[in-house]
């Protein structure tokens, strides 16, 4: 089949005096935004509650066994229409927030279930001689975690959190089913538009492979600086 | 790998038309249908009550009915009276690809024939005409576009609806947010949960939306009509014989009255599944497209 190539499309204007071009270019600046947000929240309540399921407190424990589970077992778009629809009914105080720090709560928290996997498993693949050498230097528990296990785990688990962060940037999409102007939703509105869907998906992909892509190199960067000698990955 | 064998046996027809020298044998779509004796539907799940899902892998609608009669019609002419029905859903995104590589061959659902997409499908005579309005609360006293400055408007992602809202918004100095549904569900959604003012689609459509409310008399159509769309069946470009065909049909049911009985049966009396009736009478578009059937896109009717 042939097919006839018509990339002008992106010059033409959406009748609104902007041109399609403009547009992607904006609905990608909503996807890292969204994406970067998102990361940030997901990284600082990931940490928190990784760590918190490797303290010896069983009731910290079960907390953050609990948070793991919440959103680990509820699909992510089921999540957004929760936040989105759900929590603004129950609690007031949600009502005026705007869509954007809606999404990124739901992206937010549902890679944070993710990440406290891995910082879990980051703490404990650790020797248990290293929190009984903190502890036996005089070191509080919070002094041990602080000073001897997070510095260690953290640059650990540096691979698995390159896969999330690539992950949070094409999960972002779902973040079109509540009006969030990126990417996806672009592609969607853009196609039936201009009726040049090959054009428009194909544009589209590319930018979500160049975003992705560019965090896989900046964390393989990072991960190349923070390597621990002698450990997995390490070696060199 | 489905979509791949059907290409390829329209391949293997369209060579076969090729090789047979007479002029009298059936070509393209007609020879298709007469040889494999059933014909592809493309359809839609939630563009009642033109074509819209019952569950369970039934359709209906409008424009389904309408096709239903017209393939009958066909089969009789071609000699192929037990012609099979398959129906496939399409969506917004999907339709004209399918119909271009011979998944489908003849889309029944609520596509507006438009300048654009004449060069990659061809459509049938005009069948129904919407109207872009938009629907508001009873109580918000809105009235025009005009009122709708500083105001969330929502519309359904892929549709062209918003794109008239723009040029409206850019001409009369209004200044709106706009919001998108992931479907129409969820954009009337938003506008009863009060994240929109306004929700601008087919009148058809809002129509529908605000019969299935919890309170339909919370709801009004109102505004200026920002734009009259035909809405057609669709199928393959360059194949007249089958144009003609399903334009024939068309014609029949036009002069009959068959239509206007169709028409009232979907729009004006209680449709399933909720047994709810639209209540909307036949425009004066449509009424003067039965008085003189024409194929034209959208863009003729801008002009009037």
């Amino acid at each position: 089949m042939k097919y006839e190539w018509e990339w002008q499309v992106f010059l033409r204007d959406d009748g609104g005096g902007r041109t399609y071009l403009e547009w992607v270019l904006s609905a990608w600046g909503w996807t890292l935004s969204v994406s970067a947000c998102a990361w940030i929240v997901a990284l600082l309540a990931g940490s928190l509650v990784g760590t918190l399921r490797t303290v010896p407190h069983r009731g910290w424990q079960r907390a953050g066994d609990a948070w793991v589970e919440l959103f680990r077992n509820i699909p992510l778009l089921v999540q957004i229409f929760l936040w989105y629809h759900v929590v603004p009914a129950m609690i007031p105080a949600f009502k005026g927030l705007p869509a954007f720090v809606l999404v990124v709560f739901a992206l937010g928290f549902f890679t944070s279930a993710r990440i406290a996997e891995q910082v879990r498993a980051g703490i404990q693949s650790l020797p248990r001689g290293q929190r009984m050498a903190g502890q036996a230097l005089g070191l509080t528990l919070p002094q041990t975690y602080r000073y001897v296990i997070l510095p260690m785990a953290f640059r650990i688990v540096v691979p698995p959190l390159t896969s999330e962060a690539m992950n949070i940037i094409k999960n972002s999409s779902v973040a079109f089913a509540v009006s969030i102007a990126e990417l996806t939703l672009f592609a969607m509105q853009a196609q039936e538009e201009t009726s040049r869907g090959i054009e428009v998906y194909l544009a589209v992909t590319t930018l979500y492979i160049v975003s992705a892509f560019s965090v896989n190199r900046v964390m393989a960067w990072i991960e190349a600086r923070l390597r621990v000698p002698g450990t997995i990955g390490g070696g060199k | 790998m489905k979509n791949i064998s059907v290409l390829i046996a329209a391949l293997l027809a369209g060579a076969g038309i090729a090789a047979s020298a007479s002029a009298q044998e059936l070509t393209g779509t007609l020879k298709k249908i007469k040889d494999s004796g059933r014909v592809v539907m493309g359809t839609r799940d939630s563009s009642a009550p033109l074509a819209y899902t019952l569950g369970g892998g039934k359709y209906t609608g409008y424009h389904v009915e309408l096709c239903e009669k017209i393939i009958d019609t066909i089969g009789k002419q071609i000699k192929a009276p037990a012609v099979k029905i398959e129906y496939t859903l399409v969506t917004s995104q999907n339709r004209i690809p399918l119909v271009e590589n011979g998944t489908v061959d003849i889309e029944c659902g609520s596509t507006t024939n438009n300048a654009a997409r004449q060069k990659q499908a061809a459509f049938g005579l005009t069948t129904y005409v919407t109207e872009v309005r938009m629907a508001v609360k009873a109580n918000s006293g809105i009235k025009s576009i005009n009122q709708l400055n500083g105001k969330s408007v929502v519309t359904t992602t892929g549709t062209t609806s918003v794109q008239h809202m723009r040029k409206h918004e850019r001409a009369a100095g209004v200044d709106f947010k706009e919001i998108y549904g992931k479907d129409h569900a969820d954009s009337f959604l938003l506008l009863e949960s009060g994240r929109a003012d306004a929700f601008v689609m087919d009148d058809n459509i809002l129509a529908g939306n605000i019969a299935n409310a919890k309170n339909p008399k919370d709801f009004v159509i109102t505004g200026e009509v920002l734009s009259v769309e035909p809405i057609a069946v669709m199928f393959r470009k360059d194949d007249p014989a089958f144009k003609r065909a399903v334009d024939d049909a068309i014609r029949g049911m036009m002069r009959s009255g068959e239509l206007e009985k169709l028409y009232a049966r979907w729009f004006q009396s209680p449709i399933p599944p909720r047994n709810s009736n639209l209540d909307m009478p036949m425009g004066a578009t449509l009424k003067g497209l039965i008085a003189n059937p024409n194929d034209r896109p959208m863009e003729d009717y801008a002009k009037k």
